[in-house]
């Protein structure tokens, strides 16, 4: 090995993060768009579920990608599919499917 | 003492017909159990119901002649008659023929089939010239239309579509082996007649011809085992291929006069539907998957067929956009989105919504409801002019979701989550019949065919455009004619999902020049929004809305009209001439002094006027 002075020292990186991404990589999987979610919350402004119960998209997909896996359990199971959400996203993700997806996995039902 | 013929070369063919009917059983039996205890019953006693006519009626009309594939395409109607009713009378009219010859009521099962062979002289046979002659007459029939078969193969244009469908290896074999059946047929009488002299105008003629320059009498033995070698190939192969349509289509027809129909789970009378499919083709160029994406695979022709042979396509199941097109145009009408539904089903059996926050009714009341729909208030320009035509016409109407509904519960429904769409339609189904409504009027044609069909309601429900018809003709609105051109698309859910065409046709028509298009009414095409589709992504569905808007607006109308908040959301971005539903196009045209709403609340509100 040629020897450039300098040497690269062993990864000393330290995760805090207590969450569990396993889902959230899977998700990708299934729905890639999902890569393109700004967070900006159009998602939720028009959401039909979110008129009679606090529900939000926006932070379903926060909390999937921090891999905060229980509070997404929680909240997915008051959206009502009716698609709304994926003509008004700015950035073309296929919420529809991605909130199929993920209540598909957390029913256990492994898709990748 | 009766005499019975036999020959080794009859073995074959008569192995391959036990082979047939074995595994015919075998399959029949294993569908049977999916069926529930009083399906059986129905089935078992339907021979006595009184509906055998009408049964036998339609098999030999669909079955044998194959009136629908006359209805798409003389020339496929042609081809396929020639096989089945050609095919069909031959074994018929050659039972008849050799029982009257051997004079008893039991023939060995070949015996007809081979009937030639056996017979040394037509002496002594009754009609003997009337049989060989109408034999004659089917096999030419049959043979011609195998010359037809022959050529689509090469030039599939003129049978109305680009390509056939892709047959598989196995198909091959059973397609090749049903192409030699008849040509070896042909052969082996002929050169018997040559012996024999009891053929007809066409293997009479064709054997003298071939015995000047061949040995007819050496060669009508092989011909004859060839011929029952190719009969078998066919037999042994059909319940594994495509030909399996023939005996599953008589079963379907069947079923469909006991009143059987397409249910919410993936049962008996699917798998006997999906088995009806013949792989024939015709959907292959309806589907816009495949004509926009290049997505083959969608295409029913290939997804039932992976179905039929264990290997589903869970593409297939998810991408479909429902849209209908190919249930429309399929020759055995096959109900493709309930089959893919179902299997969307099967998938999400452990998938459950649940929806304990719903709103209990409140006691508003009223005789016309108005439901808007999830969609149209993504469209505000939509609901707000229905409001301002019902004002403006003097009705008392209930706004139910004016500040924001329950979803209706087909987005769900269409996804297979028949348990978790039960909670929002039991809840706006309380809703709805508090309010004392007589008539239930919608602006989204998803809602208004769940309403219709899943919800019990028990009053009418009607889309705005079938209402705001009614509006003008008891001229309670009074609206301008303007010589605009307008371009007309048929939502998939209004006009096939609930077979309203006309309606919105006349609506039009009294406020503006009507293009039809070709892709109107039945062909209408999928706007590329539709929530039948899960897995599509944004691009692809943008594609599918671009190349449905060429077409829409290939004759330069000035405005495009639908009747559907999703289709409007899905093209307005992208058409260059102004998008409207047909309520705001019809708010545009009513006369200025019978408006009751300020005409810049309009403009405020809906964008597209803006385009006018």
């Amino acid at each position: 090995m040629p020897r450039w002075g300098y040497k690269i020292h062993e990864d000393r990186q330290v995760i805090w993060e207590e969450g569990d991404f396993s889902l959230v990589e899977r998700i990708r999987l299934a729905e890639p768009s999902l890569c393109l979610c700004i967070s900006c919350g159009t998602c939720a402004s028009g959401c039909t579920a979110a008129q009679f119960t606090d529900f939000s998209l926006r932070r379903v997909i926060i909390q999937l990608q921090r891999g905060r896996i229980e509070e997404v359990r929680q909240e997915i199971d008051r959206c009502m599919l009716c698609g709304k959400c994926i003509l008004t996203c700015p950035r073309g993700v296929n919420t529809r499917h991605l909130v199929l997806c993920i209540r598909k996995e957390l029913s256990g039902d492994v898709l990748y | 003492m009766y005499y019975i013929d036999y020959d080794p070369f009859v073995l074959p063919f008569t192995l391959g017909v036990l082979a047939l009917l074995v595994m015919l059983f075998w399959k029949f039996f294993q569908w049977w159990d999916k069926l529930q205890p009083e399906d059986r019953i129905v089935i078992r006693t339907g021979l006595r119901s009184g509906k055998l006519l009408a049964i036998l009626k339609e098999v030999f009309l669909e079955s044998l002649i194959h009136r629908r594939m006359w209805k798409q395409n003389p020339l496929q109607g042609y081809m396929h008659m020639t096989f089945a009713f050609g095919w069909f009378m031959l074994i018929l009219i050659g039972n008849v023929e050799s029982r009257i010859h051997s004079g008893v009521e039991f023939n060995m099962p070949y015996y007809p089939i081979f009937f030639k062979f056996f017979l040394d002289s037509n002496e002594g046979l009754p009609f003997s010239k009337s049989f060989t002659f109408i034999m004659d007459f089917f096999l030419l029939l049959v043979l011609s239309g195998l010359v037809l078969a022959m050529f689509k193969r090469v030039n599939a244009k003129l049978y109305g579509m680009k390509k056939p469908a892709k047959p598989e290896a196995i198909d091959r074999i059973a397609l090749t082996a049903l192409w030699f059946i008849f040509p070896l047929r042909l052969l082996a009488e002929s050169f018997t007649s040559a012996v024999t002299g009891t053929g007809g105008f066409l293997t009479g003629n064709l054997g003298e011809f071939l015995s000047g320059w061949l040995p007819a009498r050496l060669l009508a033995y092989p011909a004859w085992w060839s011929y029952s070698v190719a009969l078998s190939v066919f037999f042994v192969c059909m319940p594994f291929t495509r030909y399996m349509h023939i005996p599953a289509e008589v079963l379907l027809i069947y079923l469909r006069h006991l009143g059987f129909k397409p249910s919410k789970t993936y049962d008996f009378f699917s798998v006997v539907e999906v088995n009806s499919c013949p792989s024939c083709g015709v959907c292959v160029e309806s589907c816009q998957l495949k004509s926009s994406l290049g997505h083959g695979n969608i295409v029913p022709a290939y997804f039932l067929r992976g179905l039929k042979k264990d290997r589903e396509d869970m593409q297939a199941v998810n991408e479909c956009m429902l849209c209908g097109r190919c249930q429309q145009v399929c020759p055995v009408g096959i109900h493709v989105n309930d089959i893919r539904i179902q299997r969307r089903d099967l998938l999400n059996k452990q998938v459950v919504f649940n929806y304990p926050y719903l709103p209990p009714p409140d006691h508003q009341k009223a005789d016309v409801v108005y439901f808007a729909g999830c969609m149209t208030h993504l469209t505000p320009g939509i609901k707000r002019s229905v409001e301002n035509i019902l004002k403006a016409a003097g009705i008392h109407y209930l706004f139910l979701d004016k500040e924001g509904g329950i979803c209706c519960g087909r987005p769900l429904q269409i996804a297979g989550l028949w348990d978790s769409a039960r909670q929002l339609v039991e809840s706006n189904q309380r809703l709805i019949r508090q309010s004392g409504a007589r008539l239930l009027l919608t602006s989204c044609p998803i809602c208004l065919k769940v309403f219709r069909e899943e919800y019990d309601l028990r009053i009418p429900v009607m889309h705005h455009s079938q209402y705001l018809v009614q509006l003008i003709e008891a001229e309670l609105i009074n609206v301008a004619f303007s010589s605009r051109e307008v371009s007309y698309h048929d939502p998939c859910e209004l006009g096939r999902g609930c077979g309203i065409f006309e309606e919105p046709r006349q609506l039009i028509s009294r406020i503006a020049g009507l293009q039809e298009i070709t892709a109107g009414r039945e062909k209408s095409l999928c706007c590329g929004g539709s929530l039948g589709g899960l897995s599509l992504s944004f691009q692809e569905r943008k594609r599918l809305a671009s190349d449905a808007l060429k077409q829409l607006l290939a004759g330069q109308p000035d405005l495009l009209i639908t009747a559907c908040p999703l289709c409007k959301k899905t093209f307005q971005p992208l058409s260059p001439v102004g998008v409207m539903d047909i309520a705001e196009f019809l708010y545009t045209a009513m006369e200025q002094k019978t408006r009751t709403a300020q005409p810049e609340v309009l403009i405020n509100c809906n964008e597209t006027v803006a385009v006018l």
